[in-house]
């Protein structure tokens, strides 16, 4: 068992998303993290999703997924180079003369954005993959996180290889 | 200027449709106004059920995609299990469903549900058409999409203002459909089938599996000559019988949980499992670890998503399967025999045929041979679920494909007699038989007026033993005889049948079997025959639950 990143291209139409992720969980599958956002064609989006499994399993989800009429293309881009991100926004206290200082030096090192500043607290915008954002997030909680929101991770393989429609 | 009701009747007769089967309601009134004075014709049913049954029944015999239609919720959800029946077996139909208007969607409007949802897992696809431009597209994609690669069951809701209203609209000429997520495999891939071709050379001890698929490709044909022209001995799954002629001296008969125990000996035994058109279901392979545990195997499917699912395959060809038998059968060059494998089979099968005590009580299984004789191998032969379906596998001569119509895959009670009437109209010039149990009659008995109101001739066997027969075996094998709700009081099928405007028999005896036979095949109509069989007859022989398929119990020779 481990996690698998999948990369799904889809019809950009009602109902997708819910043929795609009830076929996970009517197959016993947890996905652990989801994005979606429309791609380079036009009428097309694509999906990536993070989902533990063991490499049958897996196998068998992906060709159930290919079977969808509204899927164009499913890639498992776990044993390939790629690069993976995520985004998060975080609302975090900071109060001028105290903590704020702080804050703002731990977000340079990390380098995340402040994109909002008020009178307690500031917001944080931090990009990267799963395990820099969990870092950042753990060193901000001693100066008390209020709000945190994550986007699911998001996937492209590495080099000139691109995932296109085609079954 | 067109609603959207004519486009659709339209598109259907377009599709080459005859006969539809529904149940009207007040979101499918645009389009039932449309069926009044179409030639599309229209079978009135008692229950929704059955319109789906009767659209799978249809399929099934026929080959083509069959079609039904409800109103939107009560309508569409009594549509449920007979779409789920067909998914299972992989059987092409076309649901339509009437939704609320677009403008009452997601609203909870009075019988409104959101059937596209509901069917999303037992749907090969479904639509909601929001717009009258797309429905015509729409109506194409799906026969398409139902009727092509592996087939199945494909839902389209129409909210009442799509069908109602009016737009410029023309039918073009028939361009094939594009889908760019749906292209299935046809051709198998060559170096595979070469691969195959040595494997069966290699091998010394090779068993064909043949499935349903086979009957849905329509490669019967291809794969006797492919047996033949190699003395491969062949079993077939439930879904594949009369893929090859009962009596053909290659057949096994059928494999599995009550197969025969040829069969499931020579699984066992094999060096080569050949599956064709087949998923390894679990009532086929028992404990799947010792199912033909010593064959390397050849998988042939259309359904990539099959290959490998329960079984390590050593060979897998995606494609149709009749393309690939075809390939295979031309790039045959080379003659091989089996002949010891074969005579240790011929063993197996002189020592171990089906039996059933014959004496002078009513036994169902000779009410079954009886009428296999009586027909010839001709007729169409549907069954409900239970043990009349499985004494109809064991005993009934299947000769030809689409002549034995079942519910394999989710052994839907009820689902016999509506899909029997389906089978009448795609054959009407067939006897067509519905071998049922007393419980499962009763589970869409309300379409003997159906079948009297429109003159189907479909004929009923109740093989009445007053229990849910199956589920009593279970309970007298596996539960110490504890019958928990099992037993069904005494039922008059023929008194039913006669309120309904139906004739019937009721037999008590063995010599009165043919006669009764006989006059319902003769009858013009439609017709109900009530076999009062012995009430505690079991199917033998029998793989227990979890048992590998060579650990059966009875049915052995005394
Ligand atoms: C709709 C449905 N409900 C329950 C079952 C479970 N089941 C399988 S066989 C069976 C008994 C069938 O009884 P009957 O139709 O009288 O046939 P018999 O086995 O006696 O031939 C039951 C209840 C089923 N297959 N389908």
């Amino acid at each position: 068992m481990k996690p698998h990143t999948l990369s799904v291209l889809v019809e950009n139409k009602a109902g997708v998303l819910s043929r795609v992720t009830g076929l996970f969980s009517r197959r016993g599958y947890n996905i652990e993290s989801l994005a979606v956002g429309i791609c380079e064609e036009p009428g097309m989006s694509r999906i990536t999703i993070v989902c533990i499994g063991d490499d049958a399993g897996i196998e068998q989800v992906m060709k159930q997924l290919n079977k969808l009429i509204d899927v164009i293309k499913v890639s498992d881009l776990t044993d390939n180079e790629r690069v993976e991100r995520e985004l998060a926004l975080i609302k975090v206290t900071a109060e001028p003369g105290t903590s704020r200082a702080e804050v703002m030096q731990l977000a340079t090192i990390f380098r995340a954005q402040i994109i909002d500043v008020a009178a307690k607290t500031i917001i944080l915008s931090i990009t990267g993959d799963t395990e820099k954002i969990d870092a950042f997030e753990k060193l901000l909680r001693q100066y008390g996180v209020k709000e945190l929101v994550r986007t699911g991770r998001i996937a492209m393989l590495r080099g000139s290889k691109v995932l296109k429609g085609g079954k | 200027m067109k609603t959207g009701a004519k486009i659709l009747v339209e598109g259907l007769q377009r599709e080459g449709v005859e006969t539809i089967f529904g149940y009207p309601g007040g979101v499918v009134l645009p389009i039932y106004d449309e069926l009044y004075d179409s030639s599309l014709r229209h079978i009135l049913v008692r229950h929704e059920q059955a319109a789906a049954h009767a659209a799978d029944g249809f399929a099934r015999a026929s080959g083509r995609v069959g079609v039904c239609l409800a109103t939107s919720g009560p309508g569409a959800c009594n549509l449920v299990t007979g779409i789920a029946t067909a998914y299972m077996d992989s059987v092409p139909i076309v649901a339509i469903t009437g939704q609320v208007p677009t403008s009452l969607l997601g609203n909870d409007a009075f019988q409104e549900s959101d059937i596209t949802g509901i069917t999303l897992p037992i749907t090969k696809h479904n639509y909601l058409v929001k717009r009258t431009e797309d429905l015509g597209r729409v109506l194409k994609e799906a026969f398409y999409i139902a009727g092509t690669g592996r087939k199945g069951p494909v839902l389209v809701d129409i909210p009442k203002d799509v069908s109602m209203r009016s737009i410029e609209y023309e039918h073009t000429a028939s361009e094939p459909v594009t889908l760019r997520g749906y292209q299935p495999t046809l051709r198998g891939h060559a170096k595979q089938i070469d691969k195959a071709l040595e494997m069966i050379f290699e091998a010394e001890q090779p068993v064909i599996y043949a499935g349903g698929g086979i009957i849905a490709s329509d490669a019967s044909e291809e794969l006797v000559r492919l047996a033949e022209a190699l003395a491969i001995p062949v079993t077939t799954t439930l879904m594949g019988l009369g893929t090859i002629p009962c009596d053909h001296p290659l057949n096994l008969g059928m494999l599995g949980m009550h197969g025969t125990r040829s069969a499931n000996y020579a699984v066992t035994e094999s060096d080569l499992l050949i599956a064709i058109g087949a998923r390894f279901d679990d009532r086929v392979t028992g404990k799947l670890d010792s199912f033909a545990s010593h064959a390397r195997i050849i998988h042939i499917d259309i359904d990539p998503a099959e290959i490998g699912k329960n079984k390590k395959v050593d060979v897998p060809i995606v494609g149709d399967v009749r393309s690939v038998l075809q390939d295979m059968l031309a790039k045959l060059q080379k003659k091989k025999s089996y002949d010891r494998w074969l005579t240790r089979i011929r063993g197996w099968k002189e020592k171990h045929p089906l039996r059933y005590v014959s004496d002078n009580c009513l036994r169902p299984q000779y009410v079954i041979e009886e009428l296999s004789s009586l027909l010839k191998g001709e007729g169409i032969i549907v069954s409900e679920v239970g043990q009349n379906q499985m004494w109809t596998a064991q005993y009934f001569c299947f000769r030809k494909p689409r002549t034995w119509i079942t519910s394999g895959g989710l052994g839907t009670m009820g689902y016999g007699f509506p899909a029997a009437m389906g089978a009448h109209f795609a054959c009407p010039d067939q006897v067509v038989f519905d071998i049922a149990g007393d419980g499962s009659f009763q589970m869409n008995i309300q379409e003997l007026s159906t079948v009297a109101s429109n003159k189907i001739p479909v004929k009923v066997a109740v093989l009445n033993n007053r229990f849910l027969g199956m589920v009593r075996q279970w309970q007298e094998l596996f539960h110490n005889r504890r019958y928990s709700f099992t037993e069904l009081p005494p039922v008059d099928f023929v008194k039913v049948a006669n309120a309904y405007g139906v004739d019937g028999i009721k037999v008590e005896s063995c010599d009165e079997v043919v006669p009764a036979l006989k006059a319902a095949i003769e009858t013009d109509g439609p017709f109900v025959l009530d076999f009062r069989v012995e009430r505690e007859e079991n199917v033998f022989p029998m793989v227990p639950a979890g048992a590998a398929i060579n650990e059966m119990i009875g049915g052995k020779q005394e």
